[in-house]
């Protein structure tokens, strides 16, 4: 069994971190393999960034996908540019917070996170990929909530002051992914 | 074995050190940027040296005068970088030094794009330089596979005395994905391999021997032409080296064959193929130089009605091997791409759906 995940937004928004985190969270808490492909190019702050994430059972092959099951976009250029990547009935999870524009196609599942207001409450700009990491964890179940957090806490393990801040972000964005799957499956 | 998430340049750059490699000399260029990145943090921390040199021709000439001392050296660029090291590869294969160094490739022609691409096939396996020398060259497909390969490429130099290549490309370079590192050397073991070649390294000077040269060419015409004999009989040995992954091979109708990253997607589409019951088959070189000609020329040409080449290579380069072992026994198709633009599977199992109805 093959997931493919893309993650597109702005430079500086954490969208390769966000694949990144997923990515070594499998690899290092399941048997299953793994890719994490970033675009890569006149990088910056502003500028599009995006990355495809593969999680399998068996060996990848082509580490793009050729469909995804679920497209994270975090601003509007990314929904346009993207949205036809997404496969009939994937889910597509937006910040909603920034994304405006009408979602054109009826055939798939949207999971509006407002994770730029979100992390702006939450005083930090920054944490909104952990917050749309916490919403992607909580919806699709693609990895227990506890490992994940594990690779989060492990990353953060030289800048402790964050720790709070960012178990905070995951478990908001969680909230809202299980709240909406709970929703969809009433 | 516990697995790390390591990207492809980095996974190449360690496994160089695991192996041996005390020095490098490199100049940046996307997309093979985290190879010097890495070694620049980690070779002072093994005892050994990384330049940043102040081009591609000044790096590629410091690693042939590293090489001469007998200690682990390598280089590594993309395409057009690797263009510039040209005539020090060619360099170190007429002194017969033994280097490694790598391809991470974009597109092309010329200046080309940053994005991955295959078009260095022919430079890679043809003509790395002037002078008609060849080399061993590795075309890995997973990031697994660059760090054992690379692993191995040092070994494979020290061997014959001879430049290793390892031909990846950006999508290689770039990915992450679960990696088991080969076993870390110890200093003494990296001391002991270059102990080994003391024989003819530049290392010191020993007044009863005379004077030590490493020339990259012989002043006498009789002499360069023995020394072609000798690198020619070298060249002919590698045939036990050749390395080549197949699928289905006994059944197939059609034969998808690529190889690196193009060979990896096309493995995928054989896998999905095969799950519907249609007979495909798989050629995927390991090593592009020497090709692995045998494993297309035993195939059941009465069976096979077409091989499908793919490449991320506009015209197709890797045809022309696969076209001297097919011998006009059965048609070749291409699924191409060029310029950066990645294969994709989809079109990859469409292509063949539509060879395998004709």
């Amino acid at each position: 069994m093959e997931k493919n995940l893309m993650v597109a937004g702005f430079g500086g928004q954490g969208v390769m971190m966000m694949g990144k985190l997923l990515s070594y969270a499998t690899c290092e808490s399941t048997d299953l393999n793994v890719t994490f492909f970033p675009s890569y190019g006149a990088e910056q702050r502003g500028g599009t960034a995006n990355c495809y994430v593969v999680i399998s059972d068996e060996p990848i092959g082509a580490p793009l996908g050729d469909a995804m099951d679920d497209l994270v976009v975090m601003n509007g250029p990314s929904l346009n540019k993207f949205l036809y990547k997404l496969k009939p009935n994937g889910t597509l999870f937006i910040n909603s917070s920034i994304v405006k524009d009408e979602i054109i196609r009826s055939d798939v599942r949207v999971v509006a996170v407002p994770v730029t207001e979100i992390a702006l409450e939450m005083g930090n700009a920054k944490v909104l990929n952990i917050i749309m990491l916490g919403a992607y964890i909580g919806y699709t179940g693609a990895l227990a909530e506890d490992l994940m957090m594990k690779t989060i806490l492990h990353k953060l393990k030289k800048k402790q002051e964050l720790i709070a801040l960012n178990t905070d972000a995951f478990a908001r964005g969680l909230a809202i992914g299980k709240a909406v799957r709970s929703e969809a499956n009433a | 074995m516990s697995r790390v998430f390591m990207k492809g340049n980095e996974a190449i750059a360690e496994a160089a050190v695991r192996s041996g490699c005390r020095f490098f000399a490199g100049y940046p260029i996307t997309p093979q940027n985290e190879i010097p990145e890495y070694l620049s943090r980690r070779l002072p921390d093994v005892g050994g040296v990384f330049v940043q040199g102040e081009s591609e021709i000044a790096s590629i000439n410091m690693v042939y005068g590293a090489g001469q001392t007998g200690t682990r050296s390598m280089t590594s660029s993309s395409s057009c970088g690797i263009s510039l090291k040209s005539e020090g590869v060619s360099f170190c294969a007429a002194a017969r030094v033994p280097i490694v160094y790598c391809n991470m490739a974009r597109g092309g022609p010329g200046i080309g794009t940053i994005q991955p691409a295959q078009q260095d096939y022919m430079q890679a396996t043809k003509a790395s330089g002037n002078g008609g020398f060849r080399m061993l060259v590795f075309a890995p497909s997973t990031v697994q596979e660059a760090a054992d390969m690379t692993y191995a490429a040092f070994d494979y130099a020290q061997r014959d005395r001879n430049p290793v290549l390892i031909l990846g490309d950006g999508v290689l370079g770039t990915i992450m994905e679960p990696v088991e590192l080969p076993r870390m050397r110890s200093e003494e073991e990296v001391a002991q391999l270059k102990r080994e070649l003391s024989d003819w390294t530049l290392i010191g000077h020993d007044p009863d021997k005379g004077r030590a040269f490493i020339k990259p060419g012989v002043w006498s015409t009789k002499g360069q032409e023995q020394m072609c004999k000798d690198n020619a009989a070298l060249y002919d040995s590698w045939e036990k080296d050749v390395q080549v992954e197949t699928i289905g091979l006994e059944d197939a109708q059609l034969v998808i064959t690529g190889y690196g990253i193009s060979g990896r997607i096309a493995a995928s589409a054989v896998g999905k193929l095969r799950t519907e019951g249609l007979k495909v088959g798989f050629i995927r070189p390991k090593t592009v130089s020497p090709f692995p000609y045998g494993a297309y020329e035993v195939l059941d040409f009465h069976r096979v009605k077409c091989i499908l080449d793919v490449e991320m290579a506009i015209p197709a380069l890797m045809i022309y091997d696969v076209r001297l072992a097919v011998k006009d026994r059965c048609p070749i198709e291409t699924c191409l791409h060029a310029g950066g633009e990645i294969m994709s599977r989809e079109e990859i199992i469409e292509k063949a759906r539509a060879l395998l109805a004709k």
